[in-house]
């Protein structure tokens, strides 16, 4: 991709392209892990359709220019799914698809969570959950300060949003009246562990049906629910969530972690566990990849 | 003495009592002076800036202070977002809170990005007074110094604090600046020049080399003035930048005297007396005493009870380190 993906909200969406790039981040992010042996699987794969929409329909961005400073940001605070991030920054021009095979290597421009420091694309970096609101929040009000109408975007998992800093930063977004930025959560339904289900062998979300909307309700958050998988939906989230004036927005992705691999989907175990070349092969099948 | 004997003629024949500024307001002050031509300079406050004296900032520049609630995580992280924006943001609260409670938006989003946040704290060291062990963040140093990217500052008096405010603000990168909250006597001449990562000594000596930091370099240059009543010859070291540890400065000082004392109103594990050790036990091994906190919490009271307490007036100085000196005769 080029510069021509630049601020295309507005613009009638290409459903079909988004949905072509979230089926490509998938094989690129699984491609990716299966090389390294190491990373995270189920929540880069619930990703991937966000992540679509955001670099190849609503963000106005330039992958030739990174650091234009009139850009709209994007914070990932689900900073574990770092490997989903850069297939889609490969995919959307900012460096060369093959560099994503040296994921995870010393020296390498993708170390396990995004480095600001080191990558073209990375507007912040992130790894301890909890914590990339808040610096997405000092974006979006320094968009503010500095006269430019940037919008920030930070992608946050439901089991990110037990951490008590999420909501601090919920808070002064609300006070600042920041209308500039949007959360995205990731509302992938499952966790790294978490209790024990009814169901043997299953475990436990994060929050009750309903909870997680009521949490961001109750900050004054203009709350969005919407099919996190579903490209025209994320789409018109965006739009909503673009004239909404006077507050911050949420979008409530509701996703399936693993989603788009049959043997990984609502499976908690694969939140991070190392891919075989069978499970590749399989799995890039399912996804319409030859291997 | 070290070739830089020279910078010791900044130093005032006696510390001269300030005309009353605190040393908070004349870092508020002097933010808000810099901020005048440099429109890239925030204040954030965690709602204690008629405490902090960011009030005087925000009377200043109204739209560039920034009220972001009890909430220090977020502020810290907030601070590193408005850093990547373009802007030098001051976040203003007491030291204890930013250090523990904010420290992993600090380490992953300030830190590690080398981001070019001035996190600037009161209630320094030992010394919050009466508010007790709470609030006395004696471990500040031993943590920020820990952490890689990082800039330690802490002065000594008003002439010194207007100049760090300044550097600070040229460098670009992350900068923990401690700011005591009362006045303090004024040490240096208008002549002075504060440099980021440099020491000064403040009294030429040789019988020992008398190393300090912040406020507490004051009070140990007094305590050198009793010992001279004893016929004691002390060199006084002020370190105003902890980390980087001005190195040559301080091993000079170790070569030519052959003792050093540290004096620190904070804990000696990893604090100054830490960072002197560290450098002395690799590049000249010298006999060391630390004073300061030893692996304990401080104690509500005033700051005059807890400096005696802890051994930290200058009469206290400088009689542990005429028992020092005895010890080490036999």
């Amino acid at each position: 991709m080029t510069d021509t993906s630049i601020g295309q909200h507005g613009a009638p969406a290409d459903a079909g392209l988004l949905r072509e790039m979230a089926r490509r981040i998938r094989v690129e992010l699984l491609r990716t892990v299966a090389h390294a042996q190491g990373g995270h699987v189920g929540g880069p794969l619930s990703a991937a359709e966000i992540l679509s929409t955001l670099y190849f329909h609503e963000m106005r961005i330039r992958p030739s220019q990174p650091d234009w400073p009139e850009r709209d940001r994007f914070v990932l605070s689900k900073g574990h799914a770092s490997v989903a991030l850069y297939s889609t920054l490969a995919l959307a021009g900012y460096f060369p698809v093959d560099e994503l095979r040296t994921f995870d290597s010393v020296d390498s421009r993708l170390p396990g969570h995004p480095d600001m420091t080191v990558l073209p694309g990375v507007d912040m970096s992130t790894g301890s959950l909890g914590v990339g609101l808040s610096a997405a929040v000092g974006l979006a009000l320094g968009a503010r300060l500095n006269g430019h109408d940037g919008r920030v975007y930070a992608l946050l998992g439901d089991g990110e949003c037990h951490e008590g800093a999420v909501w601090e930063s919920a808070f002064i977004a609300r006070r600042f009246a920041l209308d500039n930025l949007v959360a995205i959560v990731d509302a992938n339904g499952l966790a790294q562990f978490g209790p024990a289900s009814d169901t043997p062998g299953e475990r436990r979300g994060p929050w009750d049906p309903g909870e997680l909307e009521d949490r961001w309700a109750a900050c004054r958050w203009h709350v969005i629910p919407a099919d996190g998988h579903d490209v025209l939906a994320l789409v018109a989230a965006f739009d909503e969530a673009r004239a909404t004036r006077g507050r911050p927005s949420v979008v409530i992705a509701r996703t399936i972690k693993g989603k788009g691999v049959s043997f990984m989907e609502n499976r908690w175990f694969w939140h991070s566990k190392p891919v075989t070349p069978e499970e590749l092969a399989l799995a890039l099948t399912e996804l319409g990849e030859q291997a | 003495m070290s070739d830089r004997a020279a910078t010791a003629t900044v130093i005032r024949a006696r510390a001269e009592r300030t005309n009353g500024a605190s040393m908070r307001e004349v870092f508020a002050t002097a933010v808000a002076d810099l901020a005048t031509e440099d429109p890239r300079i925030l204040m954030l406050d965690a709602e204690v800036g008629n405490s902090t004296r960011a009030d005087l900032f925000e009377e200043a520049h109204p739209d560039r202070y920034l009220p972001v609630g009890i909430a220090e995580q977020n502020m810290l992280g907030m601070a590193a977002g408005l850093a990547a924006a373009g802007f030098i943001p001051f976040p203003v609260t007491f030291a204890v809170f930013v250090v523990k409670r904010s420290l992993d938006q600090i380490r992953v989003l300030i830190a590690q990005p080398r981001l070019p946040v001035k996190i600037a704290v009161q209630y320094t060291g030992l010394m919050a007074g009466m508010a007790g062990k709470t609030h006395q963040a004696v471990e500040e140093v031993t943590v920020m110094r820990a952490m890689p990217n990082m800039t330690v500052v802490n002065p000594a008096d008003a002439v010194e604090m207007r100049q760090a405010v300044r550097a600070v603000v040229d460098y670009d990168g992350p900068v923990y600046l401690m700011v005591y909250r009362e006045a303090l006597p004024t040490l240096f001449t208008d002549d002075y020049r504060f440099e980021l990562g440099r020491a000064i000594t403040l009294r030429d000596g040789q019988a020992l080399a008398l190393i300090s930091t912040g406020p507490q370099s004051g009070r140990v240059l007094e305590a050198a003035e009793l010992l001279a009543e004893h016929g004691i010859d002390a060199r006084v070291i002020h370190v105003p930048t902890v980390k980087p540890l001005d190195d040559e400065l301080i091993v000079a000082a170790a070569r030519e005297t052959g003792f050093v004392v540290t004096v620190e109103e904070h804990s000696i594990v990893g604090g100054l007396g830490g960072a002197v050790a560290e450098l002395l036990a690799e590049r000249q091994p010298t006999l060391m005493r630390r004073i300061g906190l030893r692996d304990e919490f401080g104690a509500s009271g005033t700051n005059d009870a807890l400096l005696e307490k802890f051994g930290l007036t200058p009469r206290r100085v400088a009689d542990q380190v005429v028992t020092f000196l005895a010890e080490r005769a036999v």
